[in-house]
């Protein structure tokens, strides 16, 4: 099978993985595990291993702040942090993450099989209406999860003619999970899918080979080697819910993150937020180590010459039609209901005289400085990724690591952390864009990171050593091997920051320049009023500015499926 | 469709190249026209965005106003700035908006404050620039910033915010002409904020479905009022919460629970917000709710027709009529205090507080403005003997709602 046709451009794969991947195994080398000859030991060149540390240290901004505030308190405040409250919330706080992880990961991956290696119909549409779900923003989300399934929701009224006069409850663990699942599992979904199209189909079709049914090649050799792109969106997915207050404030479900906000509604008690907030971090940290055990230190690059082919689609056969109503009933859920909603809510608004005045400039706004922090969130996540992946070692590990503590932490702390940098020490940069972009990148740095890296682990150490042979700098082999090699990394890497950043709300509240409105901002503002129909028309705007990258993303591999055999 | 493509006849495909991640090192090496071809469009690219987000940057630079705290700020060191925004001086008045603009930080929503805005501008001759954001989050975000707070005023839904940054020192005592404009329940004890326009709890009922008379005269008896099922509240909304922070400073820790504990048992209807119960109770979903008494003035305009429902006011002095205020107060130490004390006085005058009788709907706080018609006067309402300061507990109130499991 792995070299029955004749292909010029591609010599036959000499080995792909290590010896866990069954099918492969006969052809591969023990590759994997510490003694691993992936990384390069030695000194990083200063252009990667500078910039990284320099974002490392950016990213500790928050945490040293958290420090400053929990410490004016003297020794009081960890009584009141470690008591019985704070290790209930805790534990829901665990249980949901793990939770969303868990379904996030059960539903995306058979969706990224079934829209990158089969013959399903409509594959392409598919793939884009199934990332799509990741541009509504949660909040959003949640408002119109509970308008269509609360209490006196939609499905309620839909069924009142048959007498159903009350719904099981939409409050508590069960909405907050579904809806944080509902926008979150494209986080899997993409890496994942990043992961089956950098894979060598050779693999699969050496396992199929040495007589391993469809099934068995599957779970034996391709489902390992998505680990890391499952692990990687996974652990965003999870923190996302770590730190989410949208959500779990309008689904009523306790978390840490609510806990930490109870503190500075109530009793605006910085201290006791900012202890909470570092065991938060605490927690974070948690996720973030068992991600990197779940990811392995296995190769996953192919030794030797020769490239990667693309495989022929799989033939669905007669199980395409459940594939088929799989994928409708996620979209469907995930992105049918809440633009129903909002459509609704639009037309229901309009014929009730909302006008649409001020959009544009919020558009306006909101695209600029989503760029603005998209490129420089990707800018700061090459030398990041680079130093974790090419260099792996503690330090290398640990600045990796420390990038996904801000997106742990919820807004609120980013937000204020900076508020306390911007008008105490950076003054003249204090409520301007800089310092704005800045938070961002802090916050959503590890999105960046993730989508780099998944890919970076894909090129082989042994092209830029060979471009640096051909008398490249390290830098000149990076920018001329490395970056074309990941590029689709790090498109997809700016394209997260940047819809994240277009409908994240507290820090544009805390640090956007005075009457800067922006499309999050917009949708906050006539929420607040309780204003859905004012609402509905800067919300789809969003979602529909969010989803031009989004679909661009997705709709690259229009031409990487053509097949090189 | 896409079997043909995997047969695709170009093996030169610049296409090809772009997509796939993994290319042998010659691929990406030696196939320098097209990377080269690929990198300048991708350079032209990076270079329009960035182009792009430094035009809207710089534009927005150049007719926004410096926001920053500016100690001497020189009329002629923005030209651009004072073409475009011509401050217009009280007329007659001194020209207190001259000094650069105000930055207003609002809790209150857009939707509630946005068209005053213009008016106090035109009153005062003030420029204003709001940021709006929660109460809270901005009362967190003017203690991070200490001194060097951009903003002179802050706006604030409720007095529990005021109260907070008063007692962290940072803000500044109003004059006592402005202060006594207020009844003396209505603002800081200190002196250092003052309310602005009043809301009193009240019990919404739907006309068609209940009478009055059936409608009991305290609060504490609603649970016993044989309305299982039928009471709509909104837990997790802040004035909801300002009720049971009084009703815990009139009856104690013990008969706050009680009350919640007996109103758990006849089932209440829980929504997001106070405006859903008052719009359940005018579909009939439900016969009664616990809201503010605003809320039926602004759905009546939002329907744009009659809805079956009326406010009923519990007696006076019931916790159940607690009066709670939206206030405003000027940051310490802020070098506008002069045009910040011009906007408390306007907001203070006949045509500010008339905009929130008619507009909001809410208790206007000076003398002799008319209410909105069918509005019970705030003399008769006589919110209970308790002073705003003493809502302070906020934190024991979630608490208690978080352990009975209500929100």
């Amino acid at each position: 099978m792995l070299t029955l046709r004749p292909r010029p451009a591609a010599k036959p794969a000499s080995l792909v993985r290590g010896a866990s991947a069954a099918g492969g195994g006969a052809l591969a080398a023990p590759w994997r595990g510490r003694g691993g000859v992936r990384v390069r030991r030695g000194r990083p060149p200063v252009v990667v291993w500078l910039p990284a540390v320099l974002a490392g240290l950016l990213m500790l901004t928050p945490l040293v702040y958290l420090v400053i505030r929990a410490g004016e308190s003297g020794g009081d405040v960890w009584g009141l942090v470690l008591r019985a409250r704070t290790a209930r919330v805790l534990a829901n706080t665990a249980l949901l993450a793990l939770a969303v992880a868990a379904a996030g990961s059960a539903i995306a991956v058979p969706l990224a099989w079934l829209t990158s290696w089969t013959d399903l119909p409509l594959r392409r549409w598919w793939a884009m209406a199934a990332a799509l779900p990741l541009v509504v923003p949660s909040y959003v989300g949640a408002l119109t999860v509970v308008a269509a399934l609360g209490p006196r929701g939609a499905l309620q009224g839909s069924l009142e003619r048959w007498g159903v006069e009350r719904l099981p409850t939409i409050y508590g663990f069960f909405g907050a999970w579904l809806t944080l699942t509902l926008f979150t599992y494209p986080y899997v979904f993409l890496s994942v899918r990043a992961a089956l199209r950098g894979l060598d189909p050779a693999l699969q079709e050496a396992s199929r080979g040495l007589g391993h049914g469809p099934w068995r090649a599957f779970f034996r050799c391709t489902l390992p080697q998505l680990r890391p792109g499952i692990a990687a969106g996974a652990l965003l997915a999870a923190l996302y819910a770590v730190s989410d207050f949208g959500v779990v404030t309008l689904l009523r479900y306790d978390t840490f993150v609510r806990a930490i906000y109870v503190q500075y509604r109530a009793s605006f008690d910085r201290t006791l937020a900012a202890a909470l907030a570092l065991l938060l971090v605490a927690f974070a940290a948690g996720l973030v180590l068992a991600e990197a055990r779940l990811r392995g230190r296995a190769a996953y690059h192919r030794l030797g010459g020769g490239a990667a082919r693309r495989p022929k689609p799989i033939a669905l056969g007669r199980w395409r039609w459940p594939a088929l109503a799989y994928c409708a009933s996620v979209v469907g859920l995930a992105l049918g209901l809440p633009l129903g909603v909002l459509v609704f809510w639009l037309l229901r608004g309009v014929s009730g005289g909302e006008g649409l005045d001020g959009l544009a400039t919020a558009a306006v706004h909101s695209v600029s400085v989503s760029a603005l922090a998209a490129a420089a969130a990707t800018l700061a996540a090459l030398p990041v990724a680079t130093l974790a992946v090419r260099y792996a070692g503690r330090v290398a590990g640990l600045a990796e690591r420390v990038t996904y503590l801000g997106y742990a932490l919820p807004g609120i702390v980013v937000g204020l952390a900076f508020v306390f940098l911007g008008a105490n020490y950076l003054t003249p940069l204090y409520k301007t864009l800089p310092l704005m972009v800045l938070a961002y990148v802090v916050r959503f740095l590890p999105q960046a990171v993730g989508a780099v890296r998944t890919s970076l682990l894909q090129v082989s150490p042994r092209l830029e050593e060979a471009a640096r042979g051909l008398g490249r700098g390290p830098a000149g082999a990076t920018w001329r091997v490395t970056v074309p090699l990941t590029r689709s990394g790090l498109a997809a890497g700016a394209a997260l920051v940047f819809l994240t950043v277009m409908k994240e709300l507290p820090i544009t509240l805390f640090l956007s320049p005075i009457e800067y409105d922006t499309l999050a901002t917009s949708v906050w503002n006539a929420t607040g009023g309780g204003a859905y129909g004012k609402a509905a028309a800067p919300a789809l705007l969003l979602i529909a500015v969010s989803a031009v990258p989004t679909l661009l993303l997705v709709a690259r591999d229009r031409t990487a499926r053509v097949g090189r055999d | 469709m896409e079997g043909k493509r995997t047969v695709a006849p170009n093996p030169t495909d610049d296409h090809e190249a772009r997509t796939a991640p993994l290319i042998a090192a010659e691929a990406a090496v030696l196939a320098d026209e097209q990377t080269l071809t690929r990198r300048r469009l991708v350079r032209l690219a990076t270079a329009g965005a960035a182009g792009m987000a430094a035009t809207g940057y710089a534009l927005e630079r150049a007719s926004a106003q410096d926001a920053t705290p500016d100690p001497a700020p020189d009329p002629e060191a923005d030209p651009e700035a004072g073409e475009d925004e011509e401050a217009t001086p009280a007329p007659g008045g001194t020209p207190v908006g001259s000094a650069g603009e105000l930055v207003v930080y609002s809790g209150r929503n857009e939707e509630l404050v946005g068209d005053l805005v213009p008016r106090i501008e035109g009153g005062t001759g003030v420029d204003l620039e709001v940021e709006y954001a929660g109460t809270s989050e901005l009362a967190a975000q003017i203690l991070e910033e200490g001194e060097n707070t951009p903003a002179g005023l802050f706006l604030a839904q409720d007095a529990g915010a005021l109260g907070a940054l008063a007692a962290e020192g940072r803000l500044q005592e109003l004059p006592a002409e402005l202060l006594e404009r207020v009844d003396p329940r209505f603002r800081s004890p200190d002196g250092l904020w003052v309310g602005i326009s009043g809301r009193s709890r009240v019990l919404v009922y739907n006309t068609d479905q209940v009478t009055e008379d059936r409608l009991p005269a305290s609060v504490l008896d609603l649970p016993t009022a044989g309305f299982e099922g039928q009471v709509g509240w909104a837990p997790t909304n802040a004035s909801f919460q300002a009720f049971v922070t009084a009703l815990r400073v009139l009856e104690g820790d013990e008969g706050a629970r009680a009350w919640l504990e007996a109103m758990q048992g006849i089932d209440p209807v829980v929504f997001e917000s106070n405006g859903d119960v008052v719009r359940a109770v005018g579909r009939g979903e439900i016969q009664v709710g616990l809201v503010n008494h605003y809320y039926l003035y602004e759905i009546q305009a939002e329907e744009q027709t009659e809805l079956p429902i009326a406010n009923h006011f519990f007696q006076a002095g019931d916790p159940g009529s607690l009066v709670n205020v939206a206030g405003v107060g000027i940051l310490a130490g802020t070098d506008q205090a002069e045009q910040a004390e011009a906007v408390v006085d306007y907001l203070l005058t006949e045509p500010a507080q008339a905009y929130f009788a008619e507009q909001t709907f809410e208790y206007p706080l000076i003398q002799g403005v008319p209410l909105a018609e069918g509005l019970r006067p705030l003399e008769e309402v006589q919110g209970p003997e308790i002073d705003l300061s003493d809502l302070a507990d906020l934190e024991g109130t979630l608490a208690l709602l978080t352990e009975l499991g209500i929100i």
